[in-house]
């Protein structure tokens, strides 16, 4: 079987900085995979490039089997691929019920207008926003704001989905809040590429860690192994991790 | 129906108007309908894309002298009219397509050399359009009544033609994906909209409708120079029309038009050596006191909620 999501020998440089080198990954139908690192690794870069807001230096990105690479980022989108921004991104004057409809009408395709608000409802319900779906988007709290992320991106019908640091700056509640949505996410059968800061979120979310450090994946495997890995924990997780593991 | 009634009451108004008014106040009746005409068209790129654009001219300019030209080439009037829409949609596409990559500011400078250099193309090919001694346009009729009720109805069709436009975008995906462009267009292109052809195409909408009225324009006056037909005010006026009126919307445009001219008459006329200062002065207001312009007046007055948060759904 195929993977959903194929990066061959991919890199980028910005300048003479090397932000990702030869970065090899393949994410499997229906998986939930932790993407970690260092600030500055490469982690965002590469949801760059996978949507298509940056084009690859070098390598080839695949999607279901096609290249996606050298697309436009509508056209990605609309094959499939969303993201949440790690910076919010909302629509500030639209209604959020009108935010999340843009994903339904753009990406997924519906009809008309019409039919993409009752799309969009649908996505609303499903994240807990239903009640504001009459405010406008920047009235919404930073917790809020985040959950609007992702019902714009499930808006968009996804086969893989990219959360970037959906979790920073909330607090251990919120978090809490946000794992059962990304779980009931995953039920759906949506790939989930789930980069993150904060190692709890990860262990708990993902079977899998790949581990970014200066551009370059460093371990890639089973969250158990990885976590006891050498260079991961030289290069990342420090000393107290390391002694928990052993 | 009650609305369908006041529509047609404003209608039968509209062209009594022409069997009502002396010459003068149709000429500037007439003026009123050509800046609705500028006004909803620069708010397509301006208004819903959030695109501050200082192209007008130039399309106004193109579809002036395109009719112009064409007219003394045999064309007859009103298709040499349609030719200069023709010729300004033509124009947008292809310089909305090099140009409208760039954002904000930069994409407002490279508008607005743009009436610069079609102006000294005009004042320097002068065998086709006779450079800076400006081209004679043939006076359709030597019937002075006639002739001014002709040009108010030739400007109004072109105005309800870009109403007619401005609602349908409005409530279409179109309005809605570039109302997403406007408000945040990195958002817009990861939910999968195709922004670089719905910005040209709001681009080709505010050049088509200011071509054939910069066309109707140069029969009107019978007389056209390049320092007159792509003259720069005709790209800044709409922007505080619109502004005045409130951007974004359909009805903002025509009232901003509106009270615009009614200004322009009152005080312009008064203070003829001080009325750039005053534009500069309206638009410091405006941005300070009235972001929405007076279609947003409600919001501001009720103050509860700040006008910029308020959701528009």
């Amino acid at each position: 079987m195929s993977a959903l999501l194929e990066l061959a020998g991919v890199s980028r440089s910005f300048g003479g900085l090397r932000a990702l080198d030869r970065v090899s990954l393949d994410l499997a139908e229906g998986e939930i995979v932790g993407l970690i690192g260092p600030n500055g690794a490469g982690k965002t870069t590469l949801v760059n490039l996978v949507t298509g807001v940056h084009p690859v230096s070098a390598g080839e990105i695949r999607f279901g089997g096609r290249r996606i690479s050298g697309l436009a980022p509508f056209r990605i989108a609309r094959l499939g691929v969303a993201r949440t921004f790690q910076v919010v991104q909302p629509f500030p004057r639209m209604s959020v019920l009108d935010n999340v409809a843009a994903g339904a009408l753009f990406a997924a395709g519906t009809a008309d207008i019409a039919s993409a608000r009752a799309a969009a409802l649908d996505c609303l319900r499903f994240t807990g926003l239903e009640e504001v779906a009459g405010q406008a988007g920047a009235t919404l709290s930073l917790a809020g704001r985040k959950r609007l992320e992702l019902a714009k991106s499930l808006a968009t019908r996804p086969r893989l989905l990219l959360l970037d640091e959906v979790n920073a700056g909330l607090n251990s509640t919120e978090i809490d809040g946000a794992l059962r949505l990304i779980a009931d996410i995953a039920a759906r059968g949506i790939t989930i590429l789930l980069i993150e800061h904060l190692m709890k979120v990860v262990t708990r979310a993902c079977s899998r860690i790949v581990v970014l450090h200066q551009g370059e994946i460093i371990s890639d495997g089973p969250t158990a192994s990885v976590m006891r890995d050498r260079k991961v924990v030289e290069a990342y997780l420090g000393s107290r991790y390391a002694s928990d593991a052993q | 129906m009650r609305r369908a009634a006041l529509a047609l009451a404003i209608v039968a108004a509209i062209v009594a108007l022409a069997f009502v008014l002396d010459n003068y106040a149709l000429r500037l009746a007439t003026t009123v309908l050509m800046y609705v005409v500028l006004a909803l068209s620069w708010n397509f790129i301006g208004g819903f894309a959030g695109y501050p654009s200082f192209a007008t001219a130039a399309f106004f300019g193109l579809g002036a002298y395109g009719a112009g030209v064409l007219q003394h080439a045999g064309v007859e009037m009103v298709a040499s009219w349609l030719c200069g829409g023709v010729l300004a949609t033509l124009f947008a596409l292809a310089l909305g397509a090099a140009i409208l990559h760039l954002r904000g500011h930069y994409f407002a400078i490279a508008s607005l050399v743009v009436p610069d250099v079609l102006r000294e193309i005009a004042n320097v090919s002068t065998s086709l359009t006779g450079g800076g001694m400006g081209l004679n346009i043939a006076v359709f009729s030597t019937d002075m009544t006639l002739f001014t009720r002709v040009f108010y109805f030739a400007m109004l069709t072109v105005a309800v033609a870009t109403l007619t436009a401005s609602f349908a975008v409005d409530r279409s995906k179109l309005g809605f994906g570039l109302r997403c462009i406007q408000q945040n267009e990195d958002a817009a292109t990861i939910l999968g909209v195709n922004t670089v052809l719905y910005k040209v195409i709001a681009f080709a909408l505010s050049g088509a409708f200011v071509g054939v009225a910069g066309g109707i324009y140069g029969s009107w006056v019978n007389y056209i120079d390049p320092a007159d037909a792509f003259d720069v005010l005709i790209s800044v006026k709409p922007i505080i029309m619109v502004l005045l009126g409130g951007a974004g919307t359909v009805l903002g445009p025509v009232v901003g038009a509106a009270v615009f001219l009614l200004f322009e008459e009152a005080v312009w006329r008064n203070f003829l050596t001080l009325h750039e200062g005053l534009l500069g002065a309206i638009v410091v207001l405006l941005v300070l006191f009235l972001p929405k312009g007076l279609t947003g007046y409600r919001a501001v007055l009720r103050g509860l909620v700040p006008a910029r948060l308020r959701a528009r759904s």
